[in-house]
């Protein structure tokens, strides 16, 4: 890893927002601003790195209690402010996730404390935002791990990655996943290039359908204006396709990647539907 | 002189725990209600695990049956601890979300259709990566999409108990239902040791396990709602209560406020004594009964 | 990862019920049984333990000396020991001939 978790994801929310900031009241390691990108006022959030976090496990990227609160509040915020008013379902604000996470914090204060409500929270607000009509885009910059991509991200309208060899997108980081499935990192390696699901690149996780876009930018790791607009410009075409589609997380089955690579899971809900239909 | 003969109940009672994931599944439902969907004869198994030397299961680890509980249209899908540790793989997620789906068809379309989800399961399924973390995501959607409608059940009863991504999944649940013996956390303490080192959780220790994440402490905290001891009956009893039920006014993990607070009166300086959590956050709890907003 | 098949032509015998018996735990295995289609029997072991086949076959010949359901039987096996199979294959038949 040529940097540290989390900073590509600072970087790129103040390139975006212009902001470096948590809203008020907000720990120091979740960044909320309010931004037009196009004729939209858009939500951005980002988990990053805080190595004064009251929790000590919490401090390196990682999604943790006080950050998964954080994220579901002010997301929930953004759905009360659209309800409140009388709004149609055009006009709900894109919410865009900037997602560069380490994984979810791996501490025993969190075990204690329910960390694992913590993070459905999170979830819940990003899909209420997004069955709600609100366009949520996820743009993955630098990491997404396991527990702490469930929380901030997976629950988008729309994923969009940097083709580059620092976006990791993974269920598990690959020295603990070699230790955990008693293999040595070389074999994992060379297993994630036969086997797509298991592959630590992220070009090969856009052969698994879920990606909506993969996007070369020129030097990810420092933002410059060109990138900058470039990235906008995506997100902005982003927010048009996923209010043109459903808000549901249908489009994973039907990409084009989608039905090569996921065609067990297409046909496993095909005999569920056919037979639920007969029960 | 001849004395009565008393069996104590707990020795004729049925163990849940020792029932694999279908006879778990259809001990729950109304005898005779229910159909098995994409059971093992239809042979739908993980495309990915064979060609990494493992052998695959028929239904993949995951039980769809169909039927009734109470008289009430139902899905149960339990997920079989014994296979891989019940973890989620690309078709045991895909037969687990397209149920729910299809039960929140059936509720839009007039048919309230209420989910029960046995999860035994350690996460993701590590040889399948991220097509296991998708599917877990995707669940989770199918939730919250169900949860508009009917709620969603979930129980944990042991011994793998419910943990990794899962856990977010029983953690949006309409109710949970555990026993002394389950076991719900994101992370478990192997996991923990390995990544934040033994004084932050000694693995080995089992009375530290439970004692943070064992069904009695999870239930007299208030983040799950119901501890049941290991008794088929019992436990179907309590899912049907709960089916009868219905929604409650508001999800517990729709009680952002209310949890942040709690995290933020935390002393984090040390670590936290789970006991006074069930006197800081326990007793009052967090899920109203009926759709009325009765709160116990 | 291993394939193996037998067949056993002489089991001829006509059924009518199906049987799911076993989880595939580590050294366990499950079974399908079923009515074949080909009018005698045949059996498909997908095992994850290799070079045991002489040992599978030993079994599945042991079975059929004594059982003459046209069956077409398949497993999925994670080590399951000989003793263990002849179990889940008895515990399957008890189902058919019920």
């Amino acid at each position: 890893m040529s940097i540290q978790v989390g900073l590509r994801g600072k970087a790129w929310f103040e390139a975006l927002t212009g902001k470096n900031s948590p809203m008020a009241g907000d720990p120091d390691s979740v960044l909320t601003a309010d931004v037009k990108i196009g004729e939209d006022t858009a939500r951005f959030l980002c988990v990053v790195p805080n190595p004064q976090a009251r929790f000590p496990c919490a401090r390196r990227g990682e999604v943790g209690l006080e950050e998964a609160y954080t994220l579901a509040a002010r997301v929930n915020e953004v759905i009360k402010q659209n309800t409140s008013a009388d709004k149609q379902p055009i006009s709900a604000r894109p919410i865009i996730a900037i997602v560069d996470v380490k994984s979810q914090a791996y501490g025993r204060r969190e075990e204690t404390a329910a960390i694992f409500l913590a993070c459905a929270t999170a979830a819940e607000a990003y899909a209420s935002a997004r069955m709600k009509g609100h366009p949520v885009i996820t743009l993955v910059v630098g990491q997404a791990i396991s527990g702490g991509f469930l929380t901030h991200g997976y629950q988008a309208n729309r994923i969009l990655a940097f083709d580059d060899s620092d976006v990791v997108i993974h269920a598990m980081h690959k020295e603990a996943a070699a230790r955990i499935t008693l293999r040595t990192v070389a074999e994992l390696d060379r297993l994630g290039h036969e086997i797509a699901p298991l592959s630590y690149d992220v070009r090969d996780y856009a052969k698994l359908g879920l990606l909506h876009k993969l996007l070369h930018v020129e030097d990810p790791d420092k933002p410059a204006r060109a990138t900058v607009a470039q990235v906008q410009k995506e997100l902005i075409d982003a927010v048009a396709d996923a209010r043109a589609g459903s808000t549901d997380l249908g489009n994973r089955l039907t990409s084009n990647a989608a039905r090569e690579t996921r065609k067990a899971s297409v046909a496993a809900r095909a005999h569920i539907e056919e037979q639920w239909m007969k029960a | 002189m001849s004395y009565p003969t008393v069996i104590p109940e707990f020795v004729l009672r049925q163990s849940f725990i020792e029932l694999d994931a279908r006879a778990r599944a259809q001990s729950l439902m109304d005898p005779g209600s229910w159909r098995e969907l994409v059971g093992p004869f239809d042979r739908i198994e993980s495309p990915w695990l064979p060609e990494q030397g493992i052998a695959p299961q028929f239904d993949d680890g995951c039980v769809v049956l169909k039927g009734a509980i109470a008289g009430k249209a139902a899905v149960v899908i339990a997920l079989e601890g014994g296979f891989q540790a019940g973890s989620m793989g690309e078709v045991s997620g895909a037969k687990m979300a397209a149920a729910l789906d299809l039960a929140t068809r059936d509720s839009q379309n007039g048919k309230k259709t209420v989910a029960v989800l046995l999860l035994e399961t350690g996460g993701v399924r590590l040889q399948e990566a991220n097509l296991g973390l998708n599917a877990i995501a995707e669940v989770m959607a199918s939730i919250l999409a169900l949860r508009q409608h009917a709620p969603v059940i979930t129980v944990i009863a042991g011994t793998v108990g419910c943990f990794g991504g899962m856990a977010l999944a029983a953690g949006l649940s309409s109710y949970i239902v555990m026993t002394p013996e389950a076991r719900l956390g994101l992370n478990g303490p192997e996991v923990i040791e390995q990544e934040s080192g033994i004084e932050e959780f000694d693995s080995s220790d089992r009375a530290l396990i439970w004692a943070i994440n064992g069904g009695e402490q999870r239930v007299a905290m208030g983040v799950a709602d119901e501890l049941v001891l290991d008794d088929a009956q019992k436990i179907a009893a309590i899912v049907r209560s709960h089916v009868e039920a219905g929604l409650p006014a508001v999800h517990r993990s729709q009680q952002v406020d209310l949890y942040r607070e709690r995290i933020r009166a935390l002393d984090t300086s040390r670590q936290i004594d789970p006991l006074t959590l069930r006197e800081t956050w326990g007793g009052k709890t967090t899920v109203s009964k009926t759709r009325k907003g009765v709160t116990r | 990862m291993e394939q193996l098949k037998f067949e056993y032509p002489s089991a001829k015998r006509h059924v009518t019920k199906k049987a799911h018996v076993g989880v595939v735990g580590s050294g366990d295995m499950e079974v399908l049984m079923q009515p074949t289609e080909t009018g005698s029997a045949y059996v498909s072991i997908q095992t994850s333990v290799n070079g045991f086949s002489s040992s599978w076959k030993a079994v599945m010949d042991r079975f059929f000396s004594k059982y003459d359901g046209a069956v077409r039987i398949d497993i999925n096996d994670a080590g399951a020991t000989p003793g263990s199979v002849m179990l889940r294959l008895e515990q399957a038949v008890e189902v058919i001939e019920s």
